[in-house]
C-alpha cells in the first residue's frame, strides 16, 4: 500500500478577539491508499480542524498536507466531505442531491450513474422523495450517495453518525464498512466514540488534548466483521481509554 | 376545526359591529356613520363605478413600486448578505435609511418627478418603492449572510461555483426569508399607499377617502375603508398561498 495522505508538522493557530488559539500543534499522520483510518481524540482538541484542514476547506498556519505528493490549498471532487448532521440540501429530491456534484452530464449519463448510488446505499424507490421526508439514517445515505457519485479518491467523515440514534448508528457502520470495502475508497473518520473507533478502523490515531499532536497511531487487525465483546476488541478499547487518560 | 375558527373569528367581528352600531346609533352623513350607514355607501360607491377605478389605480400603483423594490431589493440583498465588504459599507446606510417614512420622501418625489407625464403617479410610485425596498433588501441580506456553511463548503466541495451557485445553492437556499420579506413588503406598500394618494393625486382609495371627506360624505369614507381591508387581506392571502407553494414545491413546507 502506498501512502496516500502526509501531514507534516501541521500547526492551525485561529486569531479571534480574545487572540490566538492553538489547535494543532505539529501534527504528523500518514493516510495509506485505500485504509479506513479513524481520529480519536478528546473533545475540542481539534479533530475537525485537522479534518477541514485535509479537506482543504482551512489552510494550514505551517507546516504541510500534501495528497499524492501535491499540496492541499482548495476543496476538490477528489476528497469529499461527508458532513456530522445531513448536508444534503432540503430543497432537492434525493435524486437532484446525489447528481449535485455531477455537473453537466447529459440526462441518461447522469441518471445511470445516480442510480447506480442509489443501489448501492439502498435508497431504491426514494429518488423523488425530498430530505425532510426521509429519516435521519436515509439522510445520511443520500449523503454517502451524493459524495461517492463524484468518484473521489478520499472520503473524510467527520462524525457522521453523530446525530443518529444509537439503533441507526449500529446499523450505519456495518453499512459504511460495506460500501468502503466495495469502492475502496481512503476513508478518514473522526469520532470521539472509541467502541466505534475499534469497529471500523484499519488503524487509529490518537491525538492529545487541545493543542493537539498525535500521540500515537495503532493498528488493527481484528477481523471483521468485529466482535464488541471479542478479548482483542476489548482490549485495543482499553489502550486507547488509557492514552486518553479515561480510568476504567 | 376549521368551523371553530371560523365561528371564533365571527364572534369578534360581531362583537365590533355591535359596538360600532351601538356608538353610532342615529349619527347623520356628516358624522361618524354607523355599520348600517357604510354599507348603503359601500353600495353606493360600487354602482357609482368611480370606486373600481379607484382600486384599479391603488394597486397599479403598488404593483410596480412593489415589482421594482423586489426587482432591485432581492439582487441587491443577496450581494450584501454575501460580500461583507459590501455589507460594511452600505448596510449601515440602509438600516439609517429605513426608518424614515416613506411619506416623508413625498415632497422630494414631487421635485424629482414633477416634470414628466403621470408625474403624480410615479412620485406614488417611488413612495411605494421606498416601503416596499427596505424590508425586502434588509431580509435579502440577512437570508445570504447566514446562508448554512455546510451549503457553501458541500457546493466548493463539489466544484459548484458562480452562476450555478446562486441558482441551485443561494437561491433555494434563501427563497424562504426573502418570501417572508416579501409578504412584509407588500403589506406595508399596501398601507402606505392610501396616505401616499391622500396627498397631490386625484384618484386611487386614498383619493376616496380624501374626496369623500371633503365632500362631507362619511358614509363613503368608511365604505373605502371596508375596500382597503379587504384587498389587503386578499394580497396578503395571495403571498400567503405562493409562498406556501413555492416551498412545497421544494418539499420545504413549514413545519
Ligand atoms: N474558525 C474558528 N475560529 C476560532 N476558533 C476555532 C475555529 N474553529 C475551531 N476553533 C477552535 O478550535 C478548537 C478545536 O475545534 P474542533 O472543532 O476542531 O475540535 P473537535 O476535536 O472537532 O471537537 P468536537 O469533538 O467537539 O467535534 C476549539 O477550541 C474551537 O473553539
Ligand atoms: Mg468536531
Amino acid at each position: 500500500m502506498s501512502t496516500k495522505i502526509t501531514v507534516r508538522g501541521a500547526h492551525k493557530v485561529f486569531s479571534t478577539k480574545k487572540g490566538d488559539v492553538d489547535v494543532l500543534d505539529g501534527v504528523d499522520l500518514d493516510v495509506m491508499e485505500g485504509e479506513f483510518l479513524v481520529i480519536v481524540g478528546p473533545s475540542g482538541c481539534g479533530k475537525s480542524t485537522l479534518l477541514n484542514c485535509m479537506a482543504g476547506f482551512e489552510l494550514v498556519t505551517s507546516g504541510s498536507i500534501r495528497i499524492d505528493g501535491a499540496e492541499v490549498r482548495e476543496p476538490s471532487r477528489k476528497r469529499v466531505f461527508v458532513f456530522q448532521e445531513a448536508g444534503i440540501f432540503p430543497w432537492f429530491s434525493v435524486w437532484d442531491n446525489i447528481g449535485f456534484g455531477l455537473g453537466n452530464l447529459p440526462f441518461e449519463e447522469k441518471h445511470e450513474i445516480v442510480m447506480r448510488y442509489i443501489r448501492l446505499v439502498g435508497l431504491e424507490g426514494f429518488e423523488k422523495a425530498f430530505p425532510s421526508e426521509l429519516s435521519g439514517g436515509m439522510k445520511q445515505r443520500v449523503e454517502f450517495a451524493r459524495a461517492l457519485a463524484v468518484e473521489p479518491d478520499v472520503l473524510y467523515l467527520d462524525e457522521p453518525f453523530g446525530a443518529l440514534d444509537a439503533l441507526t448508528r449500529l446499523g450505519m457502520r456495518s453499512e459504511i464498512i460495506r460500501i468502503w470495502r466495495e469502492t475502496k475508497k481512503t476513508c478518514i473518520l473522526v469520532t470521539h466514540d472509541v467502541e466505534e473507533a475499534v469497529e471500523l478502523a484499519d488503524r487509529i490515531a490518537v491525538m492529545t488534548k487541545r493543542p493537539a499532536t498525535v500521540h500515537s497511531v495503532l493498528q488493527n487487525d481484528l477481523p471483521r466483521p468485529r466482535d464488541p465483546d471479542h478479548p482483542g476488541f476489548r482490549a485495543l478499547k482499553d489502550k486507547i481509554f488509557g492514552i486518553l487518560g479515561v480510568e476504567r | 376545526m376549521k368551523l371553530r375558527t371560523l365561528l371564533f373569528g365571527a364572534i369578534g367581528f360581531a362583537l365590533f359591529l355591535g359596538f360600532w352600531h351601538w356608538q353610532t346609533y342615529g349619527n347623520a352623513i356628516g358624522d361618524l356613520p354607523g355599520p348600517w350607514l357604510t354599507a348603503r355607501g359601500l353600495g353606493e360607491i360600487a354602482v357609482q363605478g368611480i370606486l373600481w377605478e379607484n382600486i384599479v389605480a391603488s394597486v397599479f400603483r403598488v404593483a410596480w413600486g412593489f415589482s421594482l423594490a423586489a426587482g432591485i431589493g432581492i439582487p441587491l440583498g443577496l450581494a450584501l448578505g454575501w460580500y461583507p465588504s459590501l455589507r460594511a459599507v452600505f448596510n449601515p446606510l440602509v438600516q439609517a435609511l429605513r426608518p424614515i417614512s416613506p411619506i416623508a420622501w413625498l415632497p422630494f418625489a414631487v421635485i424629482l418627478f414633477g416634470g414628466y407625464p403621470m408625474s403624480s403617479d410615479l412620485s406614488a410610485i417611488f413612495l411605494l418603492f421606498m416601503s416596499a425596498f427596505f424590508p425586502i433588501v434588509t431580509a435579502s441580506t440577512s437570508a445570504a449572510a447566514s446562508l448554512d456553511p455546510r451549503y457553501i463548503r458541500s457546493a466548493s466541495n463539489f466544484g459548484v461555483g458562480g452562476i450555478a451557485f446562486f441558482r441551485r445553492v443561494m437561491l433555494p437556499a434563501t427563497l424562504p426569508q426573502i418570501l417572508t420579506g416579501l409578504r412584509l413588503a407588500l403589506g406595508i406598500a399596501w398601507v402606505v399607499v392610501v396616505a401616499a394618494e391622500m396627498l397631490g393625486v386625484e384618484s386611487g382609495l386614498g383619493y376616496q377617502v380624501m374626496d369623500s371627506r371633503n365632500a362631507l360624505r362619511m358614509d363613503y369614507v368608511a365604505a373605502a375603508m371596508v375596500v382597503i381591508a379587504l384587498i389587503g387581506l386578499l394580497l396578503d392571502m395571495g403571498m400567503a398561498r405562493i409562498e406556501a407553494a413555492a416551498l412545497a414545491r421544494r418539499g420545504m413546507s413549514r413545519r
